[in-house]
């Protein structure tokens, strides 16, 4: 990099205190004009809240924070946006129902006389905002039409209608795939040539090598160093983040022989979403599930565990045809099903942690006149607590309070007491850090051991590559193929499926 | 382990602040400054029949204000309770008065038109997926209407059933301790509370209150039927409003058909400032409780210092928003 590049932030010695935690200690970092600057570290770490001081929506307790050489302290993120600071975060904070401008100028659109809006302002001005993105978007499509990229896209848009000249970026790729983690890097290329400062939070670490100049790691909110992107191993990384080297064992495929077939699908069908899918598990396999965003595989297994309400197919479990109309029948039949989205569909994350491990068998617990015997749900989730190694003060902690790997944990107990054999776990490692993640595989490959039936849809290639026992892939609503796993099968194998459309149809650039 | 001893140091904290213990304290707090304030503003405030006037007054409120904490908490909005609350009093009327059923009849049809009102509600919440707000929004107007229908927009007197309005005005307790002539009606609050507390923190049916509230999606796909169960909680609320209607026919010892509108909004007011999130997933029935004692007090001490009639609604409405206020603050405080 040139040594003509300013700095642009320069924190130093930030504290921060939240009641009864010491959230950052003398926490350093910077950032120059023109770099993206990687910002590194298990969920937990601080990262968060290290941003959000520098977006104005914290306050530090301690500490210097310099902007283009002059000490600030921004109070609210419009103050901290007039410094030109703006932040992406990353659950999007767009409206739904307004359209892609009127959601880029809310709050500051332009205005005619007697306050009417001028629409043709605010259109006219987003379509150069997007062109100097070289975006093709119309102005006036609604945001709830969009894909998340898209929407991305517009987040990104309308921090830089503010005249932005650091944009922290807080896991911008999670929800996208990879042709959209390709287009977004373009832009973040373009607006590094242009100057801006990217901060990039971000868990994964392959985009690290593709895009980021440098990586400042903490641990426990505390600065554990910073290090060049381009020369520093990904293994030194990951060991700076978890304070140890994580050892990754290579995958062994057991082989099942005839095992008993503990669920079989075939010809399911439900809109355009899923098109004649056709597979079957073995008692102690591991299926993955791979496929780009979108290809249909959480469908499937929504699907299957009664969801969603499926066109037509038949679901045998355990040999014998079962009809699956709710999750209820599903449960009934022995099909346990983890979403993708904890916080949504799988927690109630303000109730506490042995009422969510009960909540599919309350039955069990269940006396005369419905009164429950909370003294048998708190031996029964002690037990799993223990068993699974779930990190918790008490049976009693709120789930909310625990960290992505210990809840993922705690819907695990769940189906396990509920006696599920059949358990299907979407995206099991999303916003789990990689400490936690070794572990979920361990758990979920000891489950298989133990005679479960696993199926896991997971979107990151190394995740399915390093759990699964036979790979199915989708593309379109379709299953394009089942490889063996193990060593004879690669991420192209897989890729090559994941692509292989029905029509031959080209992607475009053009919005849909 | 790092992460847990992170979670292992939050932990008395998350404990004061989540069990809901502080936004009761406070209420609890203003409920006993309140009762002060009034006492040294007016000497006629702390005597023992005015301390009952405002138990007694407490009483249909509080029922009310129950029965709408069970739908908050899921999460959902109950406007009916007040007309419902009539609805039951006169249906009590036409089996008493009309039909000269005997008394424990009247009172079970009262509960059992309740219960069924609960469960239409309920229905078009949890079946039809009509918002809460809209479904118990029609509920209101077409009690509302139905009571009057039934009645022939004139109350009916419970003259001819002797020992009606004792539910209300007796006193069991007075009979026992005569120095405390609590109404029988106080009583039946304190008993359908404290039976709804114990639903709620003891049964299969007030964990899933709670835990519809929390997160709905996630109880369904853990299998549990959650539209059946919601349906049981807005019968539980109706049989509850019920129970409102036998208080207020007693203690007035008719039903007024065109009473109950503006009943739903001050149940909704105690339910707030007892602590109740409007957003469900939280709530005690000893915060509503603590919530309609306010709403009384308020009113009554008011009243015993002249306070005109006007000025009386605009300081519950300022009450409201200040109990609010005080447990958004407290919410993000926690974060």
């Amino acid at each position: 990099m040139g040594g003509n590049m300013t700095k642009l932030v320069d924190m130093t010695g930030i504290e921060k205190y939240f009641p009864g935690v010491h959230a950052l200690k003398t926490v350093q970092f910077d950032l120059f004009s023109g770099e993206v600057h990687a910002l590194m570290g298990e969920n937990g770490a601080g990262k968060s809240t290290l941003m959000k001081i520098l977006s104005g929506i914290y306050q530090r307790d301690g500490g210097d924070l310099v902007i283009e050489g002059k000490s600030v302290s921004p109070t609210t993120p419009g103050e901290a946006q007039d410094l030109g600071i703006g932040i992406i975060h990353q659950e999007l904070s767009l409206m739904n129902d307004l359209t892609v401008a009127q959601n880029i100028f809310i709050g500051r659109e332009p205005r005619k006389s007697f306050g009417r809006l001028d629409e043709a302002a605010l259109n006219a001005q987003t379509a150069e905002i997007f062109a100097s993105m070289n975006l093709s978007l119309d102005p006036k499509t609604l945001v709830g039409s969009l894909t998340i990229a898209k929407q991305q896209m517009v987040e990104i848009a309308k921090a830089l209608s503010y005249r932005s000249k650091v944009l922290i970026m807080d896991e911008p790729t999670a929800a996208l795939n990879d042709a959209e983690i390709a287009e977004l890097f373009v832009i973040i290329r373009r607006l590094k040539a242009e100057g801006v400062g990217i901060v990039y939070i971000s868990h994964k670490m392959d985009e690290l090598k593709q895009i980021a100049d440098r990586v400042t790691v903490m641990r426990d909110g505390e600065y554990v160093g910073t290090v060049g992107a381009a020369e520093t191993p990904i293994s030194q990384i990951i060991a700076m983040m978890v304070g140890r080297e994580v050892n990754e064992k290579p995958l062994d495929v057991p082989d099942l022989g005839d095992a008993e077939v503990s669920l079989e699908v075939s010809g399911l069908n439900r809109g355009k979403e899923i098109k004649d899918v056709s597979f079957s598990v073995q008692k102690g396999e591991i299926l993955g599930f791979a496929g780009l965003m979108g290809a249909g595989r959480t469908e499937v297994a929504r699907a299957i565990f009664g969801a969603d309400v499926k066109d037509s197919g038949t679901i045998r479990v355990h040999g014998h045809e079962v009809s699956i109309k709710s999750p209820k029948d599903a449960v009934r039949a022995g099909i346990g099903y983890l979403s993708e989205d904890r916080k949504h569909f799988g927690l109630a994350t303000g109730m506490n942690v042995r009422d969510n491990i009960a909540l599919a068998s309350m039955d069990l617990f269940t006396g005369t006149g419905g009164v429950l015997n909370d003294g048998e749900i708190s031996t029964t989730a002690k037990g799993y607590i223990a068993q699974l190694g779930i990190r918790t003060p008490s049976d009693v902690q709120e789930v909310r309070l625990l960290s992505g790997g210990n809840q993922q944990k705690v819907v695990i107990a769940k189906w396990l007491l509920r006696d599920c054999d059949i358990l299907i776990f979407d995206e099991p490692t999303r916003g789990i850090d990689v400490g936690a993640k070794s572990e979920i595989y361990k758990l979920l490959e000891e489950l298989a051991e133990q005679g479960k039936t696993i199926i896991v849809i997971s979107s990151e290639l190394p995740e399915i590559m390093r759990l699964s026992h036979r790979i199915a892939v989708m593309c379109e609503g379709r299953l394009t193929g089942i490889l063996p796993g193990g060593k004879d099968t690669t991420q192209e194998d897989i890729m090559h499926l994941a692509t292989q459309r029905a029509a031959a149809m080209q992607v475009t650039g053009a919005p849909q | 382990m790092t992460t847990a001893t992170d979670v292992e140091k939050k932990k008395p904290l998350a404990g004061l602040s989540d069990s809901g213990a502080y936004q009761k304290l406070l209420a609890f707090a203003s409920l006993i400054a309140l009762l002060i304030g009034f006492s040294i503003a007016s000497p006629n405030f702390m005597q023992t029949s005015n301390m009952i006037a405002i138990l007694q007054a407490t009483s249909v409120n509080g029922v009310l204000a129950v029965a709408a904490t069970l739908v908050i908490i899921t999460g959902g909005i109950d406007l009916s309770v007040g007309t419902l609350m009539t609805f039951c009093a006169v249906i009590a009327g036409v089996v008493l008065t009309y039909l000269g059923m005997p008394l424990l009849l009247g009172v079970a049809a009262a509960i059992a038109a309740g219960a069924f009102c609960g469960l239409c509600s309920g229905t078009f919440v949890a079946k039809m997926k009509i918002p809460p707000f809209i479904a118990t929004l029609g509920m209101m107007l077409i009690l509302k209407g139905l009571s009057l229908v039934i009645s022939g927009t004139r109350p009916i007197y419970f003259n001819d059933t002797p020992g009606f309005d004792q539910i209300s005005r007796g006193s069991l307790i007075g009979e026992i301790f005569p120095a405390l002539p609590i109404p029988n009606g106080v009583l039946i609050l304190f008993l359908v509370a404290i039976a709804a507390s114990y639903i709620l923190s003891r049964t299969v049916l007030g964990r899933y209150t709670f835990a519809l509230g929390s997160n709905e999606e996630a109880v369904r796909l853990s299998g549990v039927n959650t539209d059946a169960w919601k349906m049981r909680i807005y019968a539980l609320a109706g049989a509850i409003c019920g129970i409102g209607g036998i208080l207020i026919a007693s203690r007035l010892n008719s039903a007024q058909p065109a009473l109950g509108l503006g009943y739903e909004l001050e149940a909704i007011a105690a339910v707030v400032i007892g602590g109740t999130s409007l957003s469900g997933g939280r709530g005690t029935i000893l915060g509503t409780l603590i919530g309609a004692l306010i709403m009384a007090v308020l009113t009554n001490g008011l009243r015993v210092l002249s306070v005109a009639q006007e000025w009386q609604t605009v300081v519950t409405g300022a009450i409201i928003i200040l109990a609010v206020y005080a447990d958004m603050a407290r919410r993000k405080k926690s974060g």
